[in-house]
């Protein structure tokens, strides 16, 4: 065949996966409901910024469009973040809800390639629709303010943050019978990464900065610990993103303080990935030995012995 | 080809199986023959390495099945009792994927595919969305797709369940087939006239416990099954039959509504005395007539006391 490439980068897991996916007419659907959606929050900014603000005497000037770019990255990662659980929860675990994962699982194909070809035809799949919502990012680059650096990166994060959510997709569904069952314990890790690390470092920075008001110093400590939590949160990392000097001011006590001097101990989005990333490769490292029987303990129990090979039918 | 040993599977405290042991040799039909639940399935996937044994061991072709998995994959066709298909797929794309997925390069499945089609008779639905297809076919493309890396044993979970008549006789004549292909199958079924004219040994697992295994004919004879005579009254069958457990010969009695059924084990002479005795009782006989005892009687009578084998 011409297509050498195929074969050597394409395993037959992802080459089904592929094909099953975009035979359906619900992955048409979903490209088509997702840039709708964004398209829909890009027409209400402009709506409300152009139309609205001012008495409708506003221009729409490069600072108005950094921040449509700012409105549409965070749709786009809430978008994201309700995407991924729905598309990576179910791939392990609906094999096994119609009785196809028995068959795969005795077939050649090792531990590692079902769950990894799995979660790159997921993310594949999730990067073209994010991809697709490209021209909608075009009315900001109509009217400048943005690099293309940072879009690369915020798209990079994307990547990243469809990756996490992928791989803990595929840990629950491997570990939980049903799809289900899978897809909720997912959007609940989801909600737990996306919004209880934001609420847990808005309660800790008050309490922290409630302690320092009574205590009465003059001089505020430089960098808290405080500031570690919203890396944690992928929109902590995102605005991190957009503004490098955002890092500083969280980990910084007081917003507008004595920060001139201090340094952020780490940009937080580089903090998100590091901590992440060892998140992913546990939950795919469990998801590789879990999809088929756990080995009992070799303690106390030598291995067969392999038998001599006699051919000869 | 497939040596079993002391093999156990507790599932929490349910004990599945207990310290099974069994040998198959190469090229045999074994029929696998016990009540929903006994134990079948989990033997059958543990050898399919789908299921870890508690203790014990299982090897196919030599290698054990917790210690070289990948290697027993390679020479087994596994059928699941249940199983479901990819919609979205083409009957050839089916088997192209499983194909694939054992490692076997393009250019020989094109032209292996073909065969397998023709072997199941699924030639003229090869580019048919596999769940345009009936059950029956699907079993047949499921069977096919156990073949398709040419695996030394195959292990069908229940092959026929589910199927209308004509298609369990279709897929009874793929397996007769395959049998001469010189294939080692191990099947299962609790619809035991299905096996009979095809195994050449039976397991009858009962409770997680192998209760009587060898060739057909060795347990018939073990269980001195020699005969079954079936005798229909003209409603006194209750009666005929509490007095005829008491004649000699008989092994025991079932009635029912088809009439009395039983297991003698006298010669011609004394049988055709056991006739003029139920007469000289005065029961109205309909019918008096020697039925070929089968797979299936052998199977009751093995059952109905338990574990004793």
């Amino acid at each position: 065949m011409n297509m050498n490439w195929s074969r050597k980068w394409i395993n037959p897991v992802l080459d089904k996966e592929f094909r099953l996916r975009m035979r359906s007419p619900k992955s048409m659907l979903s490209v088509l409901l997702y840039v709708l959606a964004l398209g829909a929050v890009a027409m209400a900014f402009i709506y409300m910024f152009l139309y609205l603000g001012r008495g409708g005497q506003q221009r729409f000037d490069p600072s108005m469009s950094r921040t449509m770019f700012y409105v549409l990255s965070f749709a786009q990662l809430v978008l994201i973040a309700f995407m991924a659980p729905a598309l990576t929860a179910g791939v392990i675990s609906s094999e096994r809800e119609k009785q196809t994962l028995s068959m795969l699982l005795t077939t050649q194909q090792s531990s590692a390639t079902i769950v990894l070809s799995k979660l790159v035809s997921s993310l594949s799949f999730m990067t073209l629709i994010v991809l697709a919502t490209l021209p909608v990012y075009s009315i900001v680059f109509l009217y400048g303010g943005i690099s293309p650096k940072q879009l690369v990166s915020v798209f990079l994060f994307y990547l990243f943050v469809m990756l996490l959510l992928g791989s803990l997709g595929i840990l629950f569904s491997t570990l939980f019978k049903r799809t289900i069952v899978a897809i909720i314990v997912t959007y609940g890790v989801g909600l737990i990464i996306f919004l209880v690390t934001g609420l847990l470092f808005l309660f800790f920075m008050g309490i922290v900065q409630r302690n320092y008001m009574m205590s009465g110093a003059t001089t505020p400590p430089v960098n808290s610990w405080v500031g570690y939590i919203l890396g944690l949160n992928p929109g902590g990392a995102l605005i991190s993103i957009f503004e490098p000097t955002f890092s500083k001011e969280v980990f910084s006590l007081m917003s507008g303080g004595s920060t001139i001097n201090s340094k952020a101990p780490i940009q937080l989005w580089l903090e998100f990935v590091l901590v992440y990333s060892v998140v992913i490769v546990i939950a795919l490292w469990i998801a590789i030995r879990r999809i088929r029987p756990v080995k009992r303990g070799r303690l106390g129990r030598q291995k067969t012995k392999k038998p001599v090979e006699t051919l000869g039918e | 080809m497939i040596e079993i040993r002391n093999l156990s599977k507790k599932y929490g405290t349910f004990e599945a199986l207990k310290n099974i042991s069994l040998d198959i040799e190469k090229g045999t039909v074994f029929g696998f023959v016990g009540p929903n639940g006994a134990g079948k399935s989990t033997t059958m996937s543990i050898l399919a390495t789908l299921a870890l044994p508690t203790s014990g061991t299982a090897k196919v072709g030599g290698y054990e099945v917790t210690d070289y998995p990948k290697e027993v994959r390679k020479r087994i066709g596994y059928m699941p009792d249940f199983f479901g298909v990819y919609d979205q797929l083409k009957a050839t794309e089916y088997l192209h994927f499983y194909g694939a997925s054992y490692g076997i390069p393009r250019p020989d499945r094109e032209k292996l595919i073909p065969q397998l089609l023709d072997l199941v008779n699924l030639s003229n639905k090869a580019d048919s969305y596999v769940d345009s297809l009936s059950r029956g076919m699907k079993q047949r493309l499921c069977l096919a797709r156990c073949l398709v890396h040419d695996p030394d044993v195959l292990i069908l979970d229940e092959p026929a369940s589910g199927l209308d008549p004509r298609a369990r006789i279709e897929m009874r004549e793929i397996l007769k087939e395959l049998k001469l292909m010189g294939k080692t199958i191990i099947i299962s079924s609790h619809i035991l006239p299905e096996l009979a004219e095809m195994v050449d040994e039976i397991g009858v697992i009962e409770h997680g416990e192998m209760i009587a295994q060898g060739k057909v004919a060795d347990i018939q004879n073990r269980l001195r099954v020699k005969k079954v005579i079936h005798i229909r009254t003209l409603d006194q069958e209750n009666s005929l039959a509490e007095k005829l457990r008491d004649e000699p010969f008989v092994s025991s009695v079932l009635s029912d509504n088809t009439g009395v059924h039983v297991h003698y084990s006298g010669d011609d002479a004394q049988q055709s005395e056991l006739l003029r005795q139920v007469i000289s009782w005065g029961i109205p006989v309909v019918s008096f007539q020697e039925a070929q005892s089968n797979l299936e009687d052998v199977f009751l009578e093995i059952t109905k006391g338990g574990p004793s084998a």
